[in-house]
């Protein structure tokens, strides 16, 4: 049993990780009131656009071994904070300052940003002519993937706390800011302020406008960071099309889960993770294959459950931001 | 020795009436914008010039007889499940469980197929496959539309927990029914009886979805606009506080308008599988059932209007299609040409509800 | 153009929402060490006006000068800057934030909690307030948040201070008490704003008055210089009268009698506690309190719309058989012949769909009724066109949506519709809330009809002026319990308020 835990656990925070990102992303949005149902389509725009970033440096190298591995870190890693920061403009523009729908922009992003990335991602397949429909970039993501030098030889701790990508790390240091900034500062009084009740909030001369673009672009920022994850560690440097599958969706749902607080989204990200895969642990036999296509079902069910418990024991401070999925006016009458 | 300040440069104000020749001309501006910069981006992409864009997009919508069928069929489904989602978005109900209930239904229409075909005549399971895909679309309704009832459950996210569960479920089955064992799918079902392919009509396979569109189409704009419970579903989208107060029994009417709208969604998978594929794939409601959404949003509910609006979709996607092909790209760039129109006519909203005041210069000179 | 020593000089702002002239080419000064009172109808433009002092709206035209120099007021940042605070009568104040982060929000120093308390507490010291910098919003009183509202207000440094309606909803004892304060600041130096529609207060407060009428100034004018027949006269153009007309009931019989009923509401507070009274027809049941003590939950309950812990509503029929109404919703009470209308106080949201047409929201009560899956648009028509007539309803026709209507216009169309059929049972809840004072005699009249026709009805109110003259009795309601039962003709002010207070003789709020 713990030998099964050992090797349950690292490969279930491996998994949590985009969720943690998307999650810490989004709850950093909501809480400027914006539900941005765009995330799936974000997380997808961000990781292409540092699998495009690492192609081409990667490309400019004919011996891999000569890259600089400050650059060949930081150039994806700055494609992807544009390529979402641009989707998060674009979220902005449309629900900030022409008032549209939240869900309706959402959703129409989130066609786009997987549209996107399969575009490109499939463009780039044809550049390199290979058999397989995916792209490698092994090189890129040995520096992402790269462990803790003393990782290996701590046994049993190593492996479950010291084994993983320096952007693991990142993604709970971030998670764990912004619960401090929400919760300690005065920028996250004043966004938390915006989100609840927008109209109070303007009337004490916060800028809502500057306020949500912020939350939104930086949320769009973390949430990118997730599919960079996903692509250049998890995947080892592999994109293949549709592969990150419907995780922006579960991040999404995790926040209702985590009740709107990033410390919590650790361990709930973690959790799902374990649920994503968890199918693979459940023995099903080679006559019953099919079986695991039910068990993969696991995540949406628990989400779905965890959606009317939450709903069924409504507390006041589990609430949702008020203004949340709704647009500010302030001439509104 | 007055200070000034700099006044801002404009501010923006709510109109009070929407006339028709405003909303029709932002909207064409709209879209015309958008064709611009979908050729541009064509343009960048394949180096084509400008009219050759268009011509290919023409072409491919509408270049054969074969191409305006089929054209006018995919505008058939994206319509009916526009028409399928408003009476839940008319309630303010966000399904975004299409895509689940098309698959339920699509299911329950090849199980009947696959199950029933040596047990039953055709006509029988035809009237099987019918019942079971309206049936498991209204289930997968209603299960959203219980939760939000009784316990006020966010429906964005329940139903779009049921798509992914429905598409296990395909999944699960599509390995139980595959054909043969071990390539993971089901293929052409009855492909030798036929028996549960749903019949051609004027000797057209394409006519069948076409005509129960039209048909659902005017009827959900009767049942909206003249029914009293059309009429229902309005004052509970606009205040279930209202409703509550004039005696609506609010929780009834969302179950029994989400059952509508899932076992409408389900007759969308009945169509695709019983008419059009006769096979069932995870992936057979495409990502239509979030474009419905958008279609319903942007006719403002209106099932009228989404005649045109599914109809300019799907050209576009007919269109970058046929480019796509022609020039080697991936067909992903359907989606995004479909995004960037979406982004223009969900942006130009703005330009109906509001006018930019720009300031006035006059009053201030002088003093 | 502008006067010397004002701390407020306003010359001819304009502005227009749409094709509503909210505010036309107004002028108007504001001083030190003086309460101005801003009278004028609902839809004069007051609270536009003062908007566009706190930054709020911006100006289509005019100048605003602060202290004689001209200012541009883009936002309420700019109005902080300049020292003007604006209490509005729609509280802003973020429910899940406690009271000193509500004070404290929107300015730029870091944050300190402990810091702001400090300066919080001293602030209720000098002016006498009583605030618990910890307490969240959600649990506060109204007065309670009102006097959150002041403070921060003062912790900004405000020294022209404008308050929307500020008394709407409080007792007659916490409005003596925030008039004892507005005079310690009056005398302070600041210069202090205040719209209001009670014209007592107006005379017990203020130093000035000034006048808006359809969004034009009229004229300002000393308070001891005036009587309420004068202010009334130039907020309306013309003389009205003050009095309302209230006969002796006939034909008195019970018609609902209420015991022990006890409601909890959703979070499992107690709203009422062992409410008994009995409604008689032909006569006006007065219902006073402070708001919030259950007068929502009683008239939701008699509605059917609440559900209850335990207590027995009867309706009594003409032949004095009773009918429990408890359990049932109010479409199984209109079906036992039962005919109950009820005003929410809530009339947007609750009483009227906003985006739908009058003609639809007359439909509201009887689409139900006939058989066929089609809805029968005809009635509604013509009963739409008969509620337009009869009450003056302004509006562009009766396809334009109610949300366009003003206040009082909406109103109309509300009472309009609930009168229509000819009910046994009126329950109304702040009826005339908001309304100006032509409005607000329009349902005064109304009322009164139903009452001679042998209804009736039970009138929650708020300002106890208003319920001493219309009722026929008062029950004061306080903590939801009955805190006394009064012949309204015999009624005292002060004794009521007292009710409004203390439960039974004890503390209201345990």
């Amino acid at each position: 049993m713990l030998n099964f835990l050992l090797a349950f656990i690292p490969r279930a925070v491996v998994q949590g990780i985009p969720l943690l990102y998307g999650c810490t992303g989004e709850i950093i949005t909501e809480k400027s009131g914006n539900l941005n149902l765009g995330i799936p389509g974000v997380m997808y725009v961000g990781a292409i656009s540092g699998v495009i970033g690492a192609f081409f440096y990667e490309r400019s190298f004919a011996d891999t071994a000569a890259m600089n591995p400050a650059l060949a870190i930081l150039i994806p890693l700055l494609c992807c904070l544009l390529g979402s920061l641009l989707m998060g403009l674009l979220y902005s523009f449309l629900t900030v300052t022409l008032r549209a729908n939240q869900n309706v922009v959402g959703l129409a992003m989130t066609t786009f940003g997987v549209g996107f990335g399969n575009f490109f991602g499939g463009s780039l397949i044809k550049l390199v002519d290979s058999d397989v429909p995916s792209i490698a970039l092994t090189a890129t993501s040995a520096f992402f993937s790269k462990k803790l030098p003393f990782a290996g030889s701590l046994g049993a701790i190593g492996d479950l706390f010291l084994s993983y990508g320096f952007m693991a790390y990142l993604s709970v240091a971030i998670a764990l800011i912004a619960s401090y900034v929400l919760n300690h500062t005065r920028t996250g009084l004043h966004l938390r302020a915006v989100g609840e009740d927008p109209y109070t909030a303007d009337a004490v001369g916060i800028s809502v406008s500057r306020y949500k673009y912020a939350a939104t672009c930086i949320g769009c920022m973390i949430a990118g960071l997730g599919g960079l994850y996903y692509v250049m560690d998890y995947a080892t440097g592999v994109w293949s099309n549709n592969a990150f599958g419907d995780r922006g969706w579960l991040a999404i749902a995790l926040v209702i889960f985590t009740v709107w607080r990033p410390k919590l989204s650790i361990f709930a990200s973690f959790l799902f993770g374990g649920l994503y895969i968890l199918y693979l642990y459940i023995p099903t036999g080679m006559d019953h294959m099919e079986l695991q296509e039910l068990y993969k079902m696991i995540p949406y069910v628990v989400t779905l459950l965890v959606l009317v418990v939450t709903s069924i024991r409504s507390k006041k401070e589990d609430q949702p931001p008020a203004s949340l999925g709704k647009a500010y006016f302030r001439e509104e009458r | 020795m007055n200070k000034r300040t700099r006044e801002p440069l404009f501010h923006i104000v709510k109109r009070d009436t929407h006339s028709l020749k405003r909303i029709i001309g932002v909207r064409a501006l709209a879209i015309l914008l958008a064709l611009v910069l979908c050729g541009i981006v064509t343009m960048v992409t394949t180096g084509l010039d400008p009219i050759s864009v268009f011509e290919s997009i023409f072409t491919g919508a509408f270049g054969s007889k074969r191409k305006i069928w089929i054209t006018l069929q995919n505008t058939a489904i994206l319509l009916l499940i526009s028409v399928a989602l408003t009476p839940a978005f008319r309630m303010r109900f966000w399904n975004v469980g299409g895509e689940g209930q098309i698959l339920m239904g699509g299911l329950a229409a090849a199980a009947c197929m696959i199950c029933l075909a040596d047990k039953l005549p055709n006509g029988l399971v035809m009237i099987c496959m019918v019942a079971g895909s309206l049936a498991a679309g209204a289930l997968w309704g209603f299960i959203p539309a219980f939760f939000k009832s009784k316990w006020n459950t966010n429906e964005t996210l329940s139903t779009l927990m049921m798509n992914y569960i429905a598409t296990q479920l395909v999944a699960f089955f599509t390995i139980v029914w595959e054909v043969p064992k071990g390539s993971g799918k089901i293929g052409i079902i009855n492909q030798d009886s036929n028996i549960g392919w749903l019949p051609e009509l004027f000797g057209s396979k394409y006519v069948l979805a076409i005509l129960v569109a039209l048909l659902v189409t005017a009827f959900m704009y009767v049942y909206l606009n003249y029914f009293k419970q059309g009429y229902e579903i309005s004052v509970v989208g606009e205040s279930d506080k209202t409703a509550r107060y004039v005696g609506i029994k609010v929780e009834k009417v969302i179950v029994r308008t989400m059952l509508l709208s899932g076992a409408l969604c389900g007759l969308v998978g009945l169509l695709l599988v019983g008419s059009i594929n006769h096979t069932v794939t995870t992936t057979i409601a495409g990502g239509q059932g979030f474009t419905g959404v958008l279609v319903a949003w942007m006719c403002k509910f209106d099932p009228l209007t989404m005649v045109f609006a599914s109809l300019l979709i799907i050209f576009m996607n007919r269109g970058a299609g046929e480019i796509s092909t022609n020039f080697g790209l991936n067909h992903s760039y359907a989606d995004i040409i479909t995004g960037i129109i979406l982004f223009f006519l969900i942006g130009c909203e703005f330009f109906i509800n509001y006018r930019i005041q720009f300031r006035k210069k006059a009053a201030e000179e002088g003093k | 153009m502008k006067a010397e020593n004002a701390a407020v000089s306003i010359r001819g702002v304009s502005k227009a929402f749409g094709s509503v002239r909210a505010n036309h080419k107004v002028d108007l000064d504001i001083y030190r060490g003086e309460i101005l009172a801003l009278l004028g109808e609902n839809g004069s433009g007051k609270t536009t006006l003062m908007n566009m002092l706190s930054g709020i709206y911006f100006p289509d035209e005019g100048q605003i000068f602060i202290n004689g120099v001209e200012r541009v007021i883009r936002s309420p940042r700019d109005a902080h800057a300049l020292g003007i605070g604006m209490v509005h009568q729609h509280f802003k104040l973020v429910d899940v934030l406690s009271a000193a982060e509500n004070i404290s929000l929107g300015l730029h120093e870091r944050l300190n909690i402990r810091e702001a308390t400090e300066r919080i507490n001293e602030i209720c010291e000098k002016y006498g307030f009583d605030v618990d910098p910890r307490q969240k919003v959600y649990d506060m009183s109204v007065s309670q948040k009102q006097t959150v509202e002041i403070v921060k207000v003062l912790y900004r440094g405000a020294d022209i201070l404008i308050l929307d309606e500020p008394t709407a909803v409080l007792t007659p004892q916490e409005t003596e008490k925030l008039f004892d304060v507005l005079r310690r600041m009056k005398k302070d130096g600041k210069a202090i704003v205040i719209i209001t529609h009670k014209m007592h207060e107006v005379e017990e407060i203020s130093d000035r008055v000034a006048v808006l009428r359809a969004g034009e100034y009229i004229g300002s004018v000393d308070t001891r210089d005036m009587d309420v027949e004068q202010m009334t006269s130039m907020m309306v153009g013309h003389s009205v009268s003050l009095n309302i007309k209230r006969e002796d009931p006939v034909g008195v019989r019970p018609r609902i009698e209420v015991k022990g009923l006890t409601v909890r509401n959703d979070e499992g507070v107690l709203k009422l506690r062992d409410v008994s009274f009995t409604a008689n027809t032909g006569e006006i049941l007065g219902v006073a309190g402070i708001s919030g003590c259950g007068q929502k939950e009683l008239l939701e309950a008699i509605a059917g719309l609440q559900p209850v812990e335990s207590g027995e509503v009867n309706y009594i029929r003409d032949d004095g058989s009773r009918e429990p109404l408890l359990g049932k919703d109010p479409l199984s009470i209109s079906e036992m012949g039962v005919s109950m209308s009820f005003v929410p106080e809530d009339r947007l949201g609750m009483g009227l769909v906003a985006n739908m047409d009058i003609a639809d929201n007359m439909m509201l009560r009887t689409c139900r009724k006939g058989k066929g899956p089609f809805t029968d648009r005809k009635p509604s028509k013509k009963l739409a066109k008969e509620v337009v007539k009869k009450l003056d309803i302004v509006t562009p026709g009766i396809t334009t949506p109610v949300r366009r209507l003003s206040g009082g216009n909406v109103q109309k169309v509300l009472v309009g519709r609930e009168i229509a059929s000819d009910p046994k049972v009126l329950l109304t809840a702040y009826a005339v809330r908001g309304l100006d004072i032509n409005s607000s005699y329009t349902i005064y009249n109304l009322i009164n009809e139903q009452k001679e026709r042998g209804v009736a009805v039970i009138f929650v109110g708020e300002d106890l002026d208003v319920l001493l003259e219309l009722s026929d009795r008062i029950m004061v309601l306080c903590g939801g319990r009955v805190s006394g039962i009064l012949d309204a003709r015999t009624a005292d002010k002060n004794h009521i308020g007292r009710l409004m207070t203390t439960a039974g003789g004890r503390e209201g709020h345990e």
